[in-house]
């Protein structure tokens, strides 16, 4: 595979930073990444309150669903000793022991941030550190004492939406922006490929309960983590069948959560990232994504199930993201992007 | 017109004057004219109402994040700097003095540097003892005979000054390498309008906020005459740095962008910086970091911050540095001594800020006071900075004068001793009520085409009692800095 170590040259002579776009575009993934934890975190929890028959069984194999399509389940199970309600609610909102956690997400959001202070306006500032000065001061045994989370998963939710509002209406649309929506959607298309699993994973144990109450539940549970429920309805005006809820996050063309939405957007910024915008693109990212895009355009939900499998389909878009993400790394900054290590944060010190 | 209870509650039983000089009134109690309108505006206000504004302040601060970080110190590690709404107030004629003073030093220390990295004629004629100098810690003779653009070495300096019991402006120091402290002067303003809205009108307080601007216009002043529109940028030493908040602040405020050592790369003696679209030329740089760490090619070796080649880069005119390298041997504490001879010597004329009185142990005759004597005076080590390694006789114990004794004899020019000043003291928000506390002053000079000093400065008050240590790493806070187009 070639590697195409300059980017082209853009048309307009903006000047960012390599290490800027990188914190930009980090900082974007970040909040996206906490504002779908929430969700999925608060939707799971509701569900299970809709649902008081649930066994310790059932439950735990609720939450090791979440785990597994997160791919932590290793880190929690070093930490944690069962996987119940409480402890997964933990240790994906406030552990920093878990780097996916919210709280481990909202500090890198703020961290990438303050790395660009001078470029993000104020407002986007302010949000991002009142998050983060709202989280240093909770803990999970004062969320359960007060009687629940919701409110809390609600405040994450809001701040996010209130940064990607006033990113919208107070950030020039230069190349800053083009890196900061980059991120949000290709975190976004990660997200919905894990969101979807989530039912995969909850399915296999037992199959037996399909079309049942409590399928049907969990299904809708699976569009309310995408904030999908209500143009779900609008959409196919029809009860809720897994094979149309796997169609709409995967294919629509106008629901901006769903896969395929999210995936022309990442291909759009990709392409003004890059200066690539011949129809054959030169960079591998460009390809790459070019390709995946390909699939979101001509396969149907009936391809993806009998030919692929929808867990497998959905790794393999996962994949495709991962190596999007790496090569436009690899493009656009001239030198390894390496956190600060101990001793240039002591000589920071120092100074 | 009687002054008001309010402006008044320093001067109730707690109250004890103190052999110092009190900035607001002096007991009796009578109200110095240029604090006349904010002891009326006080005089409305109840203390509840104080507080509210007082809260509703160091909130915006923290949700702005101005903070510094605390160093040793893991909890929290950022910090607001504690902010006090009690504002100082300069009359203009107070003012007109403190910035011809200000102007006349910088001017004298400017030609001594270039003095000292080419002639060296003040050595030859010795004005300064030349081995002071020649072994000073921040002495670069990799600098000598180096041209430096338009010949200008200090570009940005701060320049710390106190009051003596006559109310006397008295210089403390001077930081002519990388001074702090601009940005919390910009941010207090800030604070203050939105607290104290009205009284601005009324009081006629001349902005600080041109600083900005101005400090951008020094900058372009020493860039390399080949580019029209010049790269500026500010080099930081990253976001663990103390300062940083600072450096996004003034590099918001300016338009330019904020770099790390990993950002810039010299090819051919000419420095770029890593964009996304390839290399960018940059011509000028406001260097936030010290010349320790400033290029690992000629100074520390380790230094991860750095650029290599920046200095070559330099050497070669390609780029400009603020400021220059090797200033510190100007703000070195020993010097600090000379200075007076030097405006001397230099401008022929006499200094209109007098330094504090100054002992030095590397004189004989000194080094026998100093000893004999040190419970009675303020010893400080020459190269340290932030209210480190510094001793208050007075207020020390035996203990601690036997140790800097010690220090003293061993390494006499290390050390300065020095009167020790009673800094004039300010009523200070403290736990509920207006108490005194001792302040000094940091003004900004910039040198550019010419020389400004920003009308205002960053008051910082010590809020422990009785402390006169107001460095922020030591429990100082600041205070807003009015200078007033007129006299009250």
């Amino acid at each position: 595979m070639t590697r195409t170590k300059s980017p082209p040259t853009r048309p307009q002579a903006t000047v960012m930073l390599s290490r800027v776009a990188h914190s930009l575009y980090w900082m974007s993934r970040y909040m996206e990444r906490a504002e779908n934890l929430a969700r999925l975190l608060d939707v799971n929890l509701q569900l299970l309150l809709d649902f008081q028959g649930f066994t310790d069984t059932t439950i735990k194999e609720h939450w090791g669903s979440i785990l597994l399509s997160s791919g932590d389940e290793e880190l929690f199970a070093q930490h944690y000793q069962a996987a119940d309600s409480r402890n997964v609610t933990e240790f994906f909102s406030f552990d920093v022991r878990n780097p996916n956690s919210i709280r481990s997400c909202v500090n890198a959001a703020r961290e990438n941030a303050r790395m660009v202070r001078d470029q993000i306006s104020a407002e986007m500032w302010e949000t991002i550190n009142e998050l983060y000065l709202y989280l240093a001061e909770l803990s999970a045994k004062e969320i359960w004492a007060s009687g629940g989370a919701g409110d809390f998963f609600n405040n994450v939710k809001r701040s996010s939406h209130l940064f990607q509002g006033l990113t919208t209406s107070t950030y020039s649309r230069s190349e800053g922006w083009e890196f900061i929506e980059f991120g949000k959607y290709l975190e976004r298309a990660d997200k919905t490929t894990r969101i979807l699993d989530v039912k995969y994973h909850i399915l296999l144990p037992s199959a037996t309960d399909v079309g049942g109450a409590v399928d049907t539940a969990q299904w809708q549970a699976v569009l309310r983590s995408a904030s999908a429920l209500e143009a779900y309805r609008r959409f196919y005006v029809s009860e809720i069948l897994p094979w149309k809820v796997g169609e709409f996050l995967v294919f629509s063309d106008s629901f901006p959560r769903s896969l395929h939405f999210c995936v022309t957007q990442v291909d759009e910024f990709l392409r003004r990232i890059l200066g690539d915008s011949g129809p054959r693109p030169r960079t591998a990212a460009g390809r790459a994504c070019h390709r995946l895009l390909a699939d979101l355009q001509s396969l149907t939900i009936t391809n993806v199930l009998q030919e692929h499998g929808l867990h497998e389909f959905l790794e393999e878009v996962q994949k495709s993201l991962d190596t999007i993400s790496h090569e436009v790394v690899e493009t656009t900054m001239f030198y390894p992007a390496e956190s600060s290590s101990d001793v240039q944060q002591q000589q920071q010190q120092q100074q | 017109m009687l002054p008001s209870p309010t402006a008044l509650t320093i001067f109730n039983s707690n109250y004890e004057p103190g052999n110092f000089f009190a900035e607001m009134a002096v007991p009796g109690p009578r109200v110095r004219p240029h604090y006349k309108r904010l002891a009326s505006r006080l005089d409305t206000l109840s203390v509840g109402d104080f507080e509210q504004r007082r809260a509703a302040v160091d909130l915006a601060f923290l949700r702005r994040g101005v903070t510094f970080t605390v160093y040793h110190d893991d909890a929290g590690t950022e910090r607001i700097f504690p902010f006090d709404l009690i504002p100082r107030v300069i009359p203009n004629q107070e003012w007109t003095r403190i910035e011809a003073g200000l102007i006349q030093r910088i001017t004298a220390l400017n030609l001594f540097l270039d003095d000292i990295y080419h002639g060296q004629k003040c050595l030859k004629d010795k004005i300064v003892p030349p081995a002071l100098v020649l072994g000073a810690k921040h002495f670069r003779r990799e600098f000598m005979n180096c041209k430096v653009p338009r010949g200008i070495y200090v570009h940005i300096c701060g320049t710390d000054l106190i009051r003596d019991i006559s109310g006397n402006y008295l210089v403390l120091e001077d930081n002519l390498r990388c001074p702090s402290g601009a940005s919390y002067m910009i941010e207090n303003r800030t604070a203050m309008r939105r607290a104290f809205p009205g009284l601005f009108q009324s009081y006629g307080v001349r902005p600080v906020e041109a600083y900005a601007n101005e400090l951008l216009k020094a900058l372009l002043h020493i860039a390399p005459a080949r580019s029209e529109k010049p790269n500026v940028v500010l080099l930081t030493p990253g976001v663990y740095n103390s300062a940083y908040f600072e450096h996004c602040f003034l590099a918001r405020q300016m338009g330019i962008p904020i770099v790390e050592g990993r950002d810039l790369v010299v090819r051919d003696a000419h420095v770029f910086m890593r964009t996304t679209a390839g290399l960018e030329p940059v011509d000028v740089i406001y260097r936030r970091i010290d010349d320790d760490f400033l290029d690992p090619l000629v100074f520390r070796a380790d230094s991860m911050l750095g650029v290599p080649g920046l200095v070559n880069a330099y050497r070669s005119g390609h780029v400009a540095l603020a400021n220059s390298i090797g200033t510190g041997i100007a703000d070195d504490k020993v010097i600090y001594a000379y200075v007076p001879k030097l405006i001397k010597y230099f401008l022929g004329e006499d200094a209109i800020l007098p330094n504090v009185n100054t002992y030095l142990p590397s004189e004989p005759l000194d080094r026998k006071f100093v000893l004999e004597n040190i419970e009675k005076l303020v010893v400080k080590a020459a190269n340290e900075a932030g209210g480190y390694g510094m001793l208050i006789g007075p207020a020390a114990s035996k203990a601690e004068c036997a140790k800097f004794r010690e220090l003293v004899a061993a390494q006499p020019r290390n050390y300065i001793a020095q009167d020790p000043i009673n800094l004039s003291r300010s009523p200070t928000w403290c736990d509920g009520r207006l108490e005194g506390r001792h302040i000094d002053l940091r003004p900004y000079i910039l040198y550019g085409e010419k020389i400004t000093v920003t009308p205002g400065g960053l008051t910082r008050v010590a809020l422990r009692k009785g402390s006169l240590v107001v460095n922020s790493s030591q429990g100082g806070g600041s205070k807003d800095t009015w200078v007033l187009q007129g006299d009250e």
